[in-house]
Order: structure tokens, then C-alpha cells, then sequence
């Protein structure tokens, strides 16, 4: 195999491994834009992986799957709104909460209705969304360069992953072209101007949120009907907290946030590809590097090394109307 | 008219509010044990039986509790002060190379009582190490303290794993892990303690770690409430900008205050590495970073309070172990369910009771 064949492998890998990202982190990004910290990502992930699993496992349909992780994950979403909107609760402290809610409950209910030990069954073939070959893609794979990379990474994916990289520029318009969009950056700034102007923070935030849940249940759904075939215990792996940091690394903006998943994608393909093989001088590189680079850049980054991540102002603080 | 600026007495506040949460958390817990098709009475009666029937029991009920108190202890001191430290779990695991450290070089020459002063300060010095950097970019680049220590917890498990797979493990052997100890660099067994109350510690793993734990229950009391450090730790806990106003400088607490917080949260690594395995294992932790937190916002961050929580932890997770050989049905991972069930009601919603707990206080008569 020719570097080039290996690059176009990597690149192919690391696509696949930034969607999950990408919908986690734009999740979360609705979600801190409208000042609400949400570490309980990798819940709703976990929440929604499973929910897709059964009900793609018992109808076979990966569109009701995609459907049942959505409405799972906006109902984890929802819980994080009771506790942080409107009882004013710590919003990291319930994030942690649902976190362990979602990582546990997964596993006993799976070995509940499966006695699988928490994994749920093999999702058929036809439950799960496959990948598409785009038209023209057998054609051109004889062209130098352009051709591999249309076929081998460009092509050949699943639908959520075109859904993902369209989510990318629909956020973005969202976010700063849409009425909606302007209210929700202000009340993560300045939740006492909005409630001035005579909008309802409280109701303001629990869109958000839903929104948050919308994206997030397509990361879950991702990771077990088309990624893997069953939803299996803690499968999501930290991957929720990664999303995290590609949120912040991307200073909480949606062009950039793409970016950073692909990056921390890359990272995780070129450590599976890196795993046993030696470089010539250095010897061999150990994974744990490549797995702890994601959070190693985001603190240098954090730290103000690397441009300055401002987080929205109101972030994190409950929002009281009258005292 | 708000009820928030109603004042309750400490009996409420600190004693019926969290034990109303504690219920609502379990009741759901029994919802789900229903749901899938068990009796949770019966559950709750195994798991009490598994947790406190016999002495062994009771031995590994205690060896969790330990682990509980050290990481309950570093959520509370860092919540003192106003940091929120989601880094007790890397922290513990950092800790745990420097017991082990310790322990592989001295355990060759002298008794465990020598080991165990160094042992002490070996794991609370790397557990606060692990803590250091968050601390310095929350105290001087104003990162925020959640997010770093996040990213400390899987740069810690990153740097461990590299370092029990490439370098501490024993040439030939498969398992990421060190060398067993020698008895000098292991902590005894507290059968004695069981034993007065007439009962066998049998293979349980409860150790003199145990003990340690009492003791930095106290000297935390001492620290936040009877000294000056602690004055100007739960000052900059209420209000950041009064504190800095009274002249309390804010770095120099945060720092002080998230390095006790590393420090303890190391020490808890003294339980499972010198007590139980005698050796340095990989993920010894196990969550137990995570269960601190859960801990500390039960026992309302008081060292008291951290002990009887610790210990209702301990009971979940010794009566959840043997509860799942009794009902496969419920694997081990109801005790995870529960945790998070008791972080929501006692953490993110304590305040969600509180409108008609003063409403009914008032009613009855023991408001104005």
C-alpha cells in the first residue's frame, strides 16, 4: 500500500469517527449559546444509542430507530431543563446526574429485556442505515487522486453522515440569521435584557434545549444503527466529553466546531492506524498519546495559549426572574 | 410572594429536606426495580442483608465507605471554596502511582508503619499534582475549573494506562500492573474491628486506610471551620468578588484549596492499592472519583454528613454486588442508576421541594 492509499484509509476512518462528534457537539452548542452547561452529552448519547437499538431491532426500520433515539434524548434534555431552568438547580451537577442515570439504566434495562448482558440484539441489515454509494463514484475511482477520494471518502458513507455535515451550515443560520437564533445567543449573554424586551427566558432555554436533544439523538443513533449494528454497555465512551472540548476548542461556533471534530476524528483514526507500527528515529509512538491529544490542546487552548475561548457570560447561572 | 428569602432552622434544612430528596431518589430506584419485573422490597431487603448480615459484609460495606470518605472529602473542600471538582476520579488514579511508588521502594526494608507516613504523603502529593494544573488555569487564565478537570481525568487515565502497560508492569506477565507488595508496603487488615463487634472480616479487604479516613474527617472539620484558611475558603465559596474585597487573595486560596482537594482524592488510592490488592492495577479507581461527588452533595459537604453518606454508599455497593448474584435480573449497574438518581434529587433539584416545605412550615405554624 502507497502513502496515498493509507492516507485516503485514514481520512475515510477519521470521517467516520468525527460524526458522533459533530451532532454531539453542535447538541451542545444550542444548549451553552443559550447559557446552559450541558456535560450531561454523553448521556443523552447513550440514551438515544439505545433507544435506536431496540426499536430498530424490533421494526427493523432505522428511520423509526432514528425517531425513538431523538424523542429519548429531547426527554433526557428536558429532565436537564426541570432541574436547571426551572428549579434553578446546578446545571453541572444535574448533567453529572443524568450522566450516570443514562449510563446504568441502559445496561439494566437492556439485561432486563434481552438478558444480553446489556447489549441489545443484532439490528437486521435493513434496520440499520447503510452506506450510499454517490453516482458516479465507480466511474471516477480510476482518476489520480481525485478519484480514491471521491469514492473511498466522499462517497460510500451513510445518510446521517451527509445529515451531519448539513446540520453544520442549517446551525449556522440558525444561530445568527434567524430571529430565534439572535434571542438565543442574547439569553446565554444577557438573560436579564431578553426578559426586558419581554421574551420568556424560561421558555427561550427549553427550545434550546430541545434542540440540543433533537441533535444529540442522532449522535446515539449513529453510534449503534449505523456505526455498529446493537447498542452495547457504555459504547459512547467518552466520546460526549470529546465533543465537549471540540465545542469549546471551537470557541462555540458552528464552522469551527466542524473543524474541531474533524481534527479530534483524525486524531482517533491516525491512533488506530499508529497502534503497533514504529517510526523510523522516534520508535514506537504510544496510542495514549494520540488519545489524550483532544484534551491536552483543548487546555492549552483554554489556557489562552492559542487565541482566547470566551464562553457565552451567562453560561452556568440560573436565571431568576424577582427576588 | 417568593418563598426564597425565607429562612428555615438547621433541623430542616440540613435533616428533613436531604432525607425527603434521599426517599424520592430511592423511590424512583424502586420504580425501575418494579419495571422490570422485580419486587424492590425484597430487592431492598437483600441488598441490606448482603451490605450489613455478616461480618464480611460489613468488611467490604466499610473498605467502599473508605474510598467514599477521601473522594466525598475532595468534592466538599473544593465546593468550600467554590470549585467544582469533577477531577477526584484522576486525581485518585494519579494518587494511586504515588502509593505505589512508595510502597515498591520501601517495602523491601521496613515494617508497614514505616510505609505508611510516606505511603500517605506519596499519593496525597500526586493526587494534588493531578489537581495543580486545573487549579493554576482556573486561579490566574480564568479556565473554568469543570471543563479542565474533565480533560484532566482522561489525560490522567491516558498518562496511567502508558505508564502500567509500557513501564510498571512485570516483565512476562500479561496484566497491566505492578508487582504485589511486600507485607511492608501493604496496610493491615482491621479484623480487630469487626471482631469487637463479634463478627469475621473473613476475605473483605477493610484496612487501617479506614482509619486514615476518620482522621482527615476531623482534621477537614478543623481546616474549614476552626481555622483561618477555612474562613477564606468558604468566604471566596459564597461571593468571589466580597472575598477579593476583603483582601483574601483569590489565586493563592484557589490554588490552596484545589491542592488539599488533589490531595485527598489521592489518598483515597491508599484503600485499593496498600489495603486490598497490594499492587497497582489498572482503573483501580472504578468511579469512585465520580461516587465522591455524589457523597459530598448528600452529606450537605460536611465531614459528618460526608461519613453517613459514604457509608449509604458503601451499602450500595456491597449489598448491589451481592443483590445481582441473588436477582440476575438486576446487574450491578442499578447502583450507578441510583448514584445518578441521587445526584438529581439531592443535587440539581434540592431546591425543588423547598416552595411547599415553607409553605407547610409556615402553615403549621413555626414561620414569623
Amino acid at each position: 500500500m502507497d502513502y496515498f492509499d493509507i492516507l485516503i484509509s485514514i481520512l475515510g476512518s477519521a470521517i467516520r469517527l468525527s460524526i458522533p462528534l459533530l451532532f454531539t457537539a453542535l447538541a451542545g452548542l444550542f444548549s451553552e449559546r443559550a447559557g446552559i452547561f450541558d456535560i450531561g452529552l454523553e448521556g443523552k448519547m447513550l440514551a438515544s444509542a439505545f433507544a435506536a437499538a431496540c426499536v430498530a431491532h424490533l421494526t427493523a426500520d432505522p428511520w423509526l430507530g432514528l425517531l425513538a433515539g431523538i424523542l429519548v434524548s429531547i426527554a433526557v434534555s428536558l429532565i436537564h431543563g426541570f432541574a436547571s431552568i426551572t428549579n434553578r438547580g446546578n446545571q453541572i451537577v444535574s448533567g453529572v446526574a443524568l450522566n450516570f442515570v443514562a449510563a446504568g439504566l441502559t445496561v439494566v434495562l437492556g439485561q432486563a429485556w434481552f438478558g444480553q448482558g446489556g447489549r441489545t440484539p443484532q439490528v437486521p441489515t435493513e434496520g440499520r442505515f447503510s452506506s450510499i454509494i454517490l453516482p458516479g463514484a465507480d466511474a471516477v475511482r480510476g482518476v489520480p487522486f481525485i478519484g480514491p477520494l471521491y469514492a473511498n471518502v466522499i462517497s460510500g458513507n451513510n445518510i446521517l453522515t451527509y445529515i451531519a455535515f448539513l446540520m453544520v451550515p442549517l446551525s449556522w443560520w440558525v444561530l445568527y440569521r434567524t430571529r430565534f437564533g439572535l434571542r438565543l445567543r442574547a439569553v446565554g449573554e444577557n438573560p436579564g435584557a431578553v426578559d426586558t424586551a419581554g421574551i420568556s427566558v424560561t421558555w427561550l432555554r427549553y427550545r434550546a434545549l430541545i434542540v440540543t436533544g433533537f441533535l444529540a439523538g442522532f449522535a446515539g443513533t449513529y453510534l449503534s444503527i449505523a456505526q455498529s449494528a446493537a447498542f452495547i454497555s457504555n459504547m459512547s465512551a467518552g466520546k460526549g466529553y470529546i465533543a465537549l472540548a471540540a465545542l469549546i476548542f471551537a470557541k462555540w461556533k458552528p464552522v469551527p466546531v466542524m473543524f474541531a471534530c474533524l481534527l479530534f476524528g483524525f486524531l482517533d483514526a491516525f491512533a488506530n492506524f499508529m497502534q503497533g507500527k514504529s517510526v523510523p528515529l522516534i520508535g514506537e509512538v504510544p496510542v495514549q498519546i494520540f488519545q489524550a491529544l483532544p484534551y491536552i490542546l483543548t487546555c492549552i487552548l483554554l489556557a489562552g495559549f492559542i487565541g482566547i475561548a470566551r464562553p457565552p457570560k451567562a453560561g452556568g447561572v440560573p436565571y431568576t426572574k424577582e427576588r | 410572594m417568593s418563598t426564597a428569602s425565607v429562612q428555615l432552622p438547621g433541623w430542616i434544612n440540613y435533616g428533613v429536606i436531604p432525607l425527603i430528596n434521599l426517599v424520592l431518589a430511592f423511590f424512583f430506584s424502586g420504580l425501575v426495580v418494579w419495571a422490570i419485573g422485580e419486587n424492590p422490597f425484597e430487592a431492598l431487603q437483600l441488598l441490606l442483608v448482603g451490605a450489613l448480615g455478616r461480618g464480611e459484609g460489613i468488611g467490604f460495606t466499610l473498605f467502599y465507605t473508605t474510598s467514599f470518605i477521601f473522594t466525598g472529602l475532595s468534592v466538599a473542600v473544593a465546593i468550600h471554596a467554590g470549585l467544582f471538582n469533577i477531577g477526584s476520579e484522576g486525581q485518585a488514579y494519579l494518587g494511586g502511582l504515588g502509593a505505589a511508588l512508595v510502597a515498591l521502594s520501601l517495602d523491601r526494608y521496613v515494617p508497614w508503619y514505616v510505609t505508611m507516613p510516606f505511603a500517605v504523603i506519596g499519593s496525597a502529593l500526586f493526587g494534588a499534582a493531578c489537581a495543580a494544573i486545573p487549579a493554576w488555569l482556573q486561579a490566574k487564565r480564568g479556565s473554568h475549573i469543570v471543563i479542565t478537570t474533565i480533560m484532566f481525568n482522561f489525560i490522567t487515565s491516558s498518562l496511567m494506562n502508558y505508564l502500567l502497560v509500557h513501564l510498571l508492569i512485570v516483565p512476562g506477565k500479561m496484566a497491566p500492573e505492578t508487582r504485589t507488595f511486600l507485607p511492608g508496603g501493604q496496610l493491615p487488615k482491621l479484623d480487630w474491628l469487626i471482631a469487637l463487634f463479634g463478627g469475621k472480616l473473613g476475605a473483605a479487604p477493610l484496612n487501617f486506610s479506614f482509619l486514615i479516613a476518620l482522621v482527615m474527617c476531623f482534621l477537614i472539620w478543623v481546616l474549614v471551620w476552626r481555622t483561618k484558611l477555612g474562613y477564606e475558603m468558604r468566604t471566596l465559596g459564597v461571593s468571589p468578588s466580597v472575598a477579593v474585597y476583603a483582601g483574601i487573595p483569590y489565586a493563592r486560596i484557589v490554588m490552596i484549596a484545589m491542592l488539599i482537594s488533589g490531595g485527598l482524592a489521592g489518598m483515597m488510592a491508599l484503600n485499593p492499592v496498600m489495603g486490598a490488592s497490594g499492587r497497582l492495577q489498572i482503573e483501580f479507581v472504578g468511579g469512585a472519583g465520580f461516587v465522591g461527588i455524589a457523597v459530598s452533595l448528600m452529606g450537605r459537604n460536611h465531614p459528618a454528613g460526608i461519613v453517613l453518606s459514604a457509608l449509604l454508599f458503601g451499602i450500595l455497593y456491597q449489598g448491589g454486588a451481592e443483590l445481582s448474584f441473588d436477582m440476575p435480573s438486576i446487574t450491578r449497574d442499578m447502583i450507578v442508576v441510583i448514584q445518578g438518581l441521587v445526584i438529581l434529587f439531592a443535587g440539581a433539584l434540592e431546591y425543588m421541594l423547598r416552595p411547599a416545605i415553607v409553605r407547610l412550615y409556615q402553615q403549621v405554624g413555626g414561620g414569623r
